[in-house]
This record gives structure tokens, sequence and C-alpha cells, in this order.
């Protein structure tokens, strides 16, 4: 009966701004300005992914083949550099921005114009970041870490890649205050905190990591910036500073960083993984107490990067112990997800092939983090491809695994149309099979010596560097799949219906598919049937 | 309904034979010199540093691949089962506070086991003190400079910078026709892990390294003796080693420092210390000789080169 009021009442709303510019470039709808996100950071995936093709086509074999080592050095940098801010961050943000107003039940986010702004800051700092790959010097090639001495030896590069990320900080600020004030101002009433599905409240708490860290981000390369080009010494020894004050600062940002396009995955799959096996999530409260030490204890492991710039060693004993703890609260989720499909019922469409290969391949990146937390072996880890092996598996097989999750479940409701679900797990299969040529055999490189960031190596490093091109190139090309997929999807194929999966529970399912451009204009009456948690008695 | 008893226990010895086998892996590719072809694991090394770092990389290691076995089988056992299309039919259940516990807590204790031996590892890491004989490392863009300040009380005066050979660095030139698996010393493939002047150093003996740098951070690596350390441009890193073995060590420059970061690596000859007594007489005499020979150039009437 709601439902059908909402119905009614949606296709009323469902006149979108004509005209291009208006819909587009004006846009203060949480569902375009999502899409804008999304499409944005598939196109930066491409961009950065590119660039990979171009590292490991160069440690295809020993020997300097392709690229020249100052041009390697850039395509290190700004390959991170377009990954993390480019690609991962702002596709979780384009979620967030599609799903989290439909799961509370609001209209819109609570600060639609200051949406729109927080988007079209995007393609500008990604231009000038780009940009810097053109002019005298080129781009930036101190590691996206940006350490000073180095990355101050740059030339023009250096003040447009500070400006560059500075906008990306106002946007990601921005964005995040728009996603608490949403939800804490405007669930619809009956939506208690203790009954929101958890990809709102990973967002939620994702958010106020963002407001803590990017200034910090900001901090950090304004005084680079000032070291660069205003006399101070912040980071100069000879004028008093200390080059390891940067690397605290940083990583103060850079951990909690890790985590912001980690918790969003996880709240992904915690939606996707009852669906499919038809089960609610076990332990939804351990869940969200789970998420949110996650989130606490990020802030006190920063200098589990810095283990060899010689800390004293109380240092390291502290970080040590708590960057072995954040294990725990991991380690929880996992057990929990696990216990979810247990005595489930279960389907294996693409969003839950991804979300299942999310949990073991995570787990594996996560392992090869706990290893790393072990002071004295982290020795023999650090500056290796060991790192690069860890990183790429929580992020590649972690984060990207779980956007691709996510737009194979709601590609339905966004677009009113079924994907292709053979090409979809075809897509998922090839991608699944090749990230683990691309990076598995990387952890052996670096237990055997081989250190990041160089173009060329010894040839007892070049077997497995030969197998982790191969993979490279295998998951780079399954890529193009996922675009021609995505793209097909959004042109057309078998109708959605507004539940869309057998298993979909939650307040999003309950309006058409496509949704329509204006949702719950009306708050809706909240049945707690109709929420995957709504039973409080956990 | 299916009982799937048979395949829980195929699937049981199945994963037994996949732990046996990767575990008889790990321990045949173990190499203790400088990186094997085909290597999947860390060095044992020639130190006991390096001894009780591989220890603890094992252990962490072997924790790690036991629970994944216990949750990816678990993982795969409720695949196979909880079908909807074998007829399974979903539970209802969605929480127990006793598992919260449990997985908490046990994670705890398995967490402060692994700790323990870590700590004592670091501070026995840690401890520079009663070494007999310092050496000065600094990192340069892109090359290590290396100084014995101190030998056995003796104040040391050999001072020397260690580049990449000449051979690999033909080698590596974009173009240049080279083949980097010809890049060989005795044998040995020594492509970009050669230098002109190596570090000889004494086993048997506590040597404590004062480690610094030039321009940008560096980071100073041989795996075989189980640590690197970070050359920061005005700090002074300290860190000591022990070697045990006498061989040709093999490292590279573990910190981004520019273009050249991958073509700057160390190499140590660890010699026993009669053997290394008698290379620093030597170099102490070449240094004298050159000493005088400047000097005769000064005093002369062409101009002192530089």
């Amino acid at each position: 009966m709601a439902t059908t009021h909402a119905d009614h009442h949606d296709d009323h709303h469902d006149h979108k701004p004509s005209g291009f510019f208006q819909r587009w470039v004006l846009s203060t709808n949480h569902k375009d300005i999502g899409t804008l996100y999304l499409v944005f950071a598939l196109i930066m995936f491409l961009v950065g992914g590119a660039m990979a093709l171009i590292i490991r086509a160069e440690l295809f074999q020993p020997g300097l083949q392709l690229v020249d080592p100052e041009f390697f050095n850039q395509m290190t940098t700004m390959h991170a550099l377009v990954m993390i801010f480019g690609a991962v961050m702002p596709a979780f943000v384009g979620l967030a921005n599609w799903m989290v107003p439909l799961m509370i039940g609001a209209p819109d986010m609570a600060l639609p114009r200051m949406n729109n702004w927080s988007f079209w800051i995007m393609p500008f700092a990604f231009g000038l970041l780009l940009l810097t790959l053109f002019v005298p010097g080129g781009g930036p090639a101190g590691g996206w870490t940006l350490y000073p001495p180095l990355s101050l030896q740059g030339g023009n590069n250096v003040a447009m890649t500070i400006f560059a990320i500075h906008m990306m900080g106002v946007s990601s600020i921005m964005g995040a205050i728009n996603i608490i004030a949403t939800i804490l101002n405007m669930r619809a009433p009956g939506m208690d905190l203790l009954k929101m599905p958890i990809f709102v409240w990973a967002w939620l708490i994702t958010a106020f990591l963002l407001i803590a860290v990017m200034p910090v981000l900001a901090g950090a390369v304004t005084m680079l910036l000032t070291d660069k080009f205003f006399l101070t010494s912040f980071f100069n020894a000879a004028g008093g500073g200390d080059p390891v004050m940067f690397q605290h600062i940083f990583w103060f940002f850079g951990h909690p960083e890790v985590y912001i396009m980690i918790l969003p995955a996880f709240g992904v799959v915690s939606e996707i993984i009852p669906t499919f096996a038809r089960k609610p999530l076990f332990g939804y409260q351990a869940m969200v107490y789970a998420t949110a030490s996650i989130a606490f204890l990020s802030f006190i492991v920063w200098a589990h990067h810095m283990f060899t710039v010689g800390m004293p060693m109380g240092g390291e004993l502290f970080f040590m112990y708590a960057t072995m703890l954040i294990a725990v609260p991991t380690g929880v989720k996992v057990f929990n997800w696990v216990s979810t499909i247990w005595k489930g019922s279960m389907t294996f469409e693409t969003p839950m092939l991804f979300a299942l290969g999310f949990v073991v391949l995570f787990t594996i990146g996560g392992f090869s983090g706990l290893m790393l937390a072990i002071v004295p072996a982290d020795f023999q880890y650090h500056d290796t491809y060991f790192v690069v092996a860890h990183f790429h598996y929580v992020l590649v097989t972690g984060a990207v695994f779980s956007i691709m999750a996510a737009a194979y479940f709601w590609l339905p409701k966004w677009t009113g149309h079924m994907y292709n679900e053979t090409l979809g797990k075809v897509h998922f299969w090839l991608s699944a099979i090749s990230v683990n040529v691309l990076f598995f055999p990387q952890h052996f490189l670096g237990l055997a010596g081989m250190p990041r960031r160089i173009p060329d190596y010894n040839v007892a490093f070049a077997d497995f560097n030969m197998i982790s091109t191969i993979g490279g190139f295998a998951f780079g090309f399954s890529q193009l799949l996922f675009v021609y997929i995505v793209w097909q999807t959004a042109r057309g194929g078998q109708k959605a219906t507004a539940g869309v999966w057998e298993g979909a529970k939650g307040l999003e399912w309950t309006v058409p598919s496509p949704a329509p451009h204006h949702t719950f204009s009306t708050p809706p009456a909240i049945d707690d049937s109709m929420l995957a948690h709504g039973n409080t008695a956990h | 309904m299916n009982r799937f008893n048979r395949d829980d226990g195929m699937k049981q010895s199945f994963g037994i034979k996949v732990a046996l086998g990767l575990g008889l892996l790990l321990m045949s590719a173990m190499a203790w010199g400088n990186p094997e072809p085909w290597q999947l694991n860390m060095t044992e090394g020639v130190t006991q540093s390096a001894a009780e770092v591989h220890n603890l990389h094992m252990i962490i290691l072997w924790i790690c691949v036991v629970i994944g076995l216990i949750v990816f089988g678990a993982m795969a056992v409720a695949i196979v089962r909880f079908r909807k299309s074998k007829g399974a039919v979903a539970a209802t259940w969605s929480h127990n506070t006793t598992a919260e516990i449990i997985w908490t807590v046990i994670p705890v204790l398995i967490l402060l086991a692994v700790a323990w031996p870590a700590t004592s590892t670091i501070f026995r890491m840690a401890d520079t003190t009663e070494s007999e004989m310092t050496v000065k490392i600094t990192g340069y863009q892109w090359m290590w400079r290396y100084e014995i300040v101190n030998y056995k009380g003796q104040d040391g005066q050999l001072n020397f910078v260690s580049r990449l050979d000449r051979d690999s660095d033909q080698t590596r030139q974009r173009g240049s026709g080279k083949n980097p698996a010809d890049v060989q010393v005795d044998g040995e493939n020594v492509y970009l892990l050669n230098v002109d002047r190596p570090l000889v150093l004494p086993t048997d003996t506590k040597i404590r390294f004062v480690i610094t740098a030039d321009d940008v951070i560096h980071s100073w690596w041989v795996p075989v003796l189980g640590w690197k350390q970070d050359a920061i441009p005005g700090v002074i890193n300290e860190s000591w080693t022990l070697i045990q073995k006498p061989g040709v060590y093999r490292g590279q420059c573990a910190e981004l420092c520019g273009k050249d970061h991958g073509f700057m690596p160390i190499v140590v000859k660890a010699v026993p210390p009669a053997e290394f007594e008698q290379w620093l007489a030597t170099e102490q005499l070449k240094l004298d000789e050159a000493a005088r020979t400047a000097q005769n150039a000064a005093s002369g009437a062409s101009p002192a080169k530089g």
C-alpha cells in the first residue's frame, strides 16, 4: 500500500532536468551526481590501469627496454595517485551518493548544491594532475607518498600536484560533511541508527575518518609547498627541520586513508552476502562495533609504515602492538561473513561471486598485513615487493572487487535493466584468476629481496616478474569487458523489477527500477519487516 | 537431504596435502645467500639477527596459513553444501554473542604469543653497545660512501665511494644491446648487484654502523644481514651486525631516491678478521701512497688536481 502510493508519487517525480548542461553540470540530484562520480572513477581506473601496464611492460624482462627510469618513476607515482584519489575514493563516494539516501528513505543528500561542487572539483583536479606529465620536468616522480627531500627535487610538477591534492581534499571533506549531515538528520521516521543498513553505517564512520585526516594531508603538502617556495625548513635538516616529521604527518593521514578505502567495501560486501545467502547478516551489531573499532585503531598505527626510519624502540613496540591489534576486529568481520553463508541458501550471481572473492582474497591481503606488523620481520619486507603484493591484494581484490560487486548488484536499480549474467561471470573469473597471477608472485619477489619502485632488476627476479606481467595484461584487458557490460546495461537489457534480487531487503528495493529521478519526496512509512536489520533483538 | 560426509573427508585430506606441499615448497626454496631464480622464501641469512627474523617470519606465516585453511575450508564447505540449487533452506539465526567473544579472545591470545618473541628480537637488534668497530655509511644520489671510522680502538682513515659496476651500468642503458644475463662474476649473475669497490668487513666481529645521507632519503639493505636502515639527510641512524659466515653478500638501496634508485647496489665482502686486517693495512698503504703523490704534485709547477 505504501509502496503503491510511493510509486505513483515517484512516477510523478521522474522529470529530469532538460538539456545536458542543466542535468549534468548543474545537477543537485544524488542519483545523477552518483552516476557522475562512478563514470569519472571508471575513466580514472582505466587511466591508472594504463600506467600500471606501462610499469608491468617495462618489468616484463630484466634490462631497460621501453622507458627511462625518470619516466618509470613518474608512472609509479601517478598510477598510485590516480588509483587512490581518482578511482577508488570517487567510486565509493558515487556508491554513497546513489544508495545512502535511498537506503534511509531520504529524498536527497542534505546539501545538494555542495554535492554538485564536490563532484565538479574532481575533473579539474585530475586535469591539473595529469597535465604535469606534459610540462617540462614531467610529472611527480617521488612516489605517491611524496617524501621530502626527494619530492621537492621536482620542477613544475610540485606546485601543480600539491594544488591538485588540495582540490581533491576539499572535495572529499565537503562530501563527508554531506554524508554525515544526511545520515544523522534525514533518516525516515523509524529508521533508528541500529536499524540502518550496514553500508550506511560503514559510510557514516568513513565520513568521520575523512573529515579527521584530509586536513592533515592538506597540512603536510602545504608544508612541502612552503619548503619549496617560501624558505621554510619544515623538512630540511640543514634549516633545523626533519624529513621524518613529514612521514609522521603524512602517515597520520595515510593510514586512516587506507581504511577510508576499505570500510565502504566492508559495507558493500555486508549488503551483498546476506542477499544471495538469503540469510541475515550474522552479528549485525558486532559488525557495526568492529567497523568503529577499526576506525578508531586506524589513528594509532601510522608509524608501521616507518619501522626502518630509526624510531626509538618504545615507538616500534607500541606501533607493532597496535597494528597487530587491528587484525582482531578485522578477523571478527571475516568470521561473521563466513557465519552468514553457513547454513544459508546460496546462489552465485556475479555480485555474490565478487563478494565471496573479496572475502577470500582480502583475507590473504590481511594475512600479509599481519606479517608486516611484526617489526623485525618488517625489516626484511619493508620497501620490497612483499609490501606491493600486500596492498594490491587489499586494494584490488579488496576495494576494487567490492566496487565491481556493488556495480553488478545495483546496476539494475540504477538503469532498470539486468546486466548480462553470463558476461558478468566471465568478467569475474577472468579477473579473479588473472589478478592472482599478477600479484601472488610478488610476495615471492619481495621475500627474495626485490626492492620496490625499481625499473630494472637482477635476472634472479626475472621469472616471477614475467609471470606477474602476463597476469597484469590479462587483468587489464579483462576490465574492458566490464566497461562493455556496464555500457550495454545502461543502454538496454531485460527489465529489472523493483526488488531485483530474491533475497534483497531494504528501502532501496521498494522503489522502481530504474529509480525515479526523485524518490521519497515524502518519507516512507517504515515496517521493520522491510528492513534487513529491522529486528532490534540484536 | 544430501550428507556430504565423504566429500568432507576428501576435502580434509586434500587440505592436508596442500598444506604439506606448501610447507615442503617453502622449505626447499630457502636460499641463504644472494637471490636465486624462483626463490619463494626469505633468506635465513648469515647473522643471528637474520635467523631470528626468519624464524619470526615463519611463525607468523604458518599461523596465517593455518587460519586461512580453517576459514577458506569452512567457506568451501559452505559453498558446496548450502546452495539453493541443492535444496538448502536458509536458517534464520543471525547472531551469537558467545561466538563473537571466542573469536575475539583467541586471536588476541595468538597475537600475544607472537608479540613475545618479536619484542625480544627488537630489544636484541636495538642494542648497539660493545661493538668492536664502527663504519659510517652515507647515501648519495646514486652511490654509497663507506668510512671505516674506528676498528678495535684505532681511528680509521679509509673513506671511499662504492658505485654500480661498469658492466651493469653499460648493460642497463636503454638500447644498449647488451644482455643482463651476461653480467657475471665467477659464474654468478651479478647484474645490478655488483659494485666497483665492495665494503670489506670482518666476520665474528660486532660491527656498529652509523648511517646517514647527503641529499635525499636512501635505505641500506643487505638481506642476509637481516635488516635495513633508512639513510636520512640530517639524521644519523645506528645499526649493528655480527657476520657469522664469510662470503660476498649483495643488497640494494631500499628507499626511492630518484632516477637511479634501482642502480646503487651494495656489496659486502665478509672475510675472517685476519684477512680483514690485512685488507685494511693494504688500503691504508694505498692511501698514504696517494697522499704522497698528491703532495708531490702540489709542490710541483702543475696545478693540483681536485
